[in-house]
């Protein structure tokens, strides 16, 4: 029995259940997260991190939480008050709605049903997830604009432009699985990773997923739109209380949800790993639970690890990698992919899939070759490069050209 | 004339400086995969011991010279240094101190010589701990120790009288007022020459 039939079949109350576990896993997973992200960064920076608040500092967000409800709620006199009041809970809307369709465990025994823990199967199920995850950037824009404030305006424009740019490449990148699933369906995907990971062997689509995540969720070191040297808080420098607190819910949850779509699509999703097969019948199938969470939090560190290394990135630098090298490194990636596809589907021989990806290799080393003596001669014509002599003393030149270090 | 604040040498400073100085050879970014070893580092440093002090339980003495709370000298027989002229309160640039001097007489002598400090206060909300203060005092009256906890709940409770800040009475000190030693003069006393009583 496939699983869309198998989830038709829930009860109504039985769906309401999921939700509400769906529900408080992702509160849990933030409550979670949000400590042990706090923990891990200052590891990284020789410290010790929250210690006060319950056993090694465990209920620090928790206290937090209840800090900031306790907090007073002002509203800003130049805000439009009703959008400002709105645009927290669509962010933090938009983010739970995506788990609807995140398959956490394998098919289990839930109250007397069998079913597996997901709220909904949809044969468009990553669009849907793509959908809802741009939805979000309403919350966003809207609060940026209805504070009524210059900074939070421009974190918003930031956030916007920001998540437009690299929900493209996130799309894209997303092509490639779905040629080789031939699905949308997350569970049609993470079938179709039986004997090996996309991750492994879409490896190039992987790391621009991997790489668009972090921009599409705001985090480090793409994190412009709450930069605090520029723009003070951002979006949300005029929130407060349970309204900020329901952003920070948005921003952990969001991160929690790029990572289990990541693990859906690349990392076999509530499978184990390869080898630990047998486990998954551990605890009458709930064991599946646990390698998921085990993968998504593996993202998470990956989350942390990066906001633990990188600074900031600049805006400009951060706008040419999406479109100047994201973008157009999976276009190529998905022809190569999508002409590797079809030739298999037609039972091209062996001769010409390998002579084909000689070809395509030997292309992108030329092309390569070609930038780089292009990019010398540049740099060249700049040091010959005619310099008026002011009438005035200047300090000396810099002999090398510096300014193009990483853009 | 063997002038011992003059450094012995300083070409180990300067030779360090010099090493350290070195010209930096390429101003271009480091390639894509040397950049990477940053994230070995934060990985690494992670089972690193921290450098957390757990302050209000665990303490780390603080070096010998720390700028901390101010204290009033006394001379072996316990009376007091300060002999009230204001030098410190005409150095310190947050105006943070107070002084008024006062006579001493043969029945009530606070101090060897002809003055005392009769009011001394030191606030603590002004003071930088620059101890610009201490290089003025002309008798060593005034010292800084190595106490650094002087948060309180008011502004009152931070501006620090005289008693606050005397250092206590040790081993034979008496406390003043009392006459000077017999036969010594207060030029004997600032030359050292005083022991302490019974001694």
């Amino acid at each position: 029995m496939n699983t869309l039939e198998l989830l038709g079949k829930d009860p109504g109350w039985l769906t309401a259940v999921k939700g509400l576990i769906v529900f408080v896993i992702c509160v849990l997973a933030t409550l979670v997260s949000i400590v042990m992200e706090r923990k891990i960064v200052s590891w990284m920076q020789m410290r010790i991190g929250p210690n006060r608040t319950g056993p090694g500092g465990s209920l620090q967000s928790l206290a937090d939480g209840v800090k900031l409800a306790l907090k007073e709620d002002i509203i800003p006199a130049a805000a439009d008050r009703i959008v400002f009041v709105i645009a927290p809970v669509i962010s933090v809307t938009a983010c739970f709605m995506s788990f609807a369709v995140v398959p956490m465990t394998g098919v289990v025994n839930l109250f007397g049903h069998k079913t597996l823990l997901q709220l909904t199967d949809i044969p468009v199920g990553v669009l849907y997830i793509l959908a809802v995850a741009s939805f979000g950037v309403y919350g966003i824009v809207l609060a940026g604009w209805s504070s009524g404030s210059t900074y939070p305006l421009l974190g918003g424009l930031r956030s916007s432009a920001q998540v437009i740019s690299y929900e493209v490449a996130m799309g894209l990148s997303l092509v490639a699985v779905f040629i080789y699933s031939g699905s949308m369906s997350t569970n049609a995907i993470i079938a179709a990773q039986h004997n090996w990971w996309f991750g492994v062997t879409l490896f190039p689509s992987f790391v621009i997923y991997a790489i668009s995540m972090v921009g599409e969720t705001n985090r480090a070191p793409f994190d412009l739109a709450e930069a605090e040297g520029e723009l003070v808080g951002g979006f949300h420098t005029e929130y407060s209380s349970l309204k900020f607190a329901l952003f920070f819910l948005a921003e952990y949850v969001n991160i929690i949800g790029v990572s289990a779509l990541a693990s859906t699509l690349f990392l076999g999703g509530y499978h184990a790993l390869p080898g630990l097969g047998f486990t998954e019948n551990w605890l009458g199938g709930w064991f599946t639970l646990i390698w998921f969470l085990a993968k998504v939090s593996f993202f998470f560190y990956i989350f942390v690890w990066l906001r633990g290394t990188l600074p900031r990135m600049r805006y400009d630098q951060f706008m040419k990698f999406g479109w100047k090298v994201l973008i157009p490194v999976s276009l190529v990636w998905i022809m190569i992919v999508s002409t590797l596809r079809l030739m298999s589907n037609n039972g091209a021989s062996r001769v010409v899939v390998s002579s084909f990806a000689v070809g395509v290799v030997l292309v992108i080393l030329t092309v390569m070759q070609f930038m780089e003596s292009s990019k010398k001669k540049r740099e060249i014509e700049d040091q010959l490069g005619d310099v008026l002599t002011p009438s005035f003393p200047v300090p000396e030149l810099p002999t090398k050209k510096t300014d193009a270090l990483n853009g | 004339m063997d002038n011992s604040l003059t450094p012995k040498s300083n070409d180990a400073g300067l030779v360090a400086a010099a090493k350290a100085n070195t010209p930096i050879e390429s101003q271009e970014a480091s390639s894509f995969f040397k950049q990477l070893l940053g994230f070995w580092v934060t990985f690494v440093t992670q089972f690193k011991k921290a450098n957390t002090v757990q302050y209000p339980e665990g303490k780390v003495p603080t070096e010998e010279r720390f700028h901390g709370r101010h204290q009033l000298n006394r001379y072996e027989d316990g009376l007091e240094k300060c002999i009230g002229c204001e030098l410190c309160a005409w150095a310190c640039p947050a105006d943070a101190i107070l002084v008024e001097g006062a006579d001493n007489t043969e029945e009530e002598r606070f101090s060897p010589g002809e003055r005392y400090g009769k009011v001394y206060q030191i606030n603590y909300l002004r003071c930088i701990f620059c101890g610009l203060c201490i290089e003025a005092c002309p008798t060593r009256a005034l010292t800084m120790t190595n106490e650094y906890e002087l948060a309180d709940s008011s502004r009152a409770k931070l501006i620090f009288e005289k008693e606050d800040l005397l250092a206590p009475l040790r081993q034979g000190m008496l406390q003043p007022p009392h006459a000077m030693e017999t036969g010594k003069t207060h030029i004997d006393y600032y030359l050292g020459n005083v022991k302490g009583a019974g001694q």
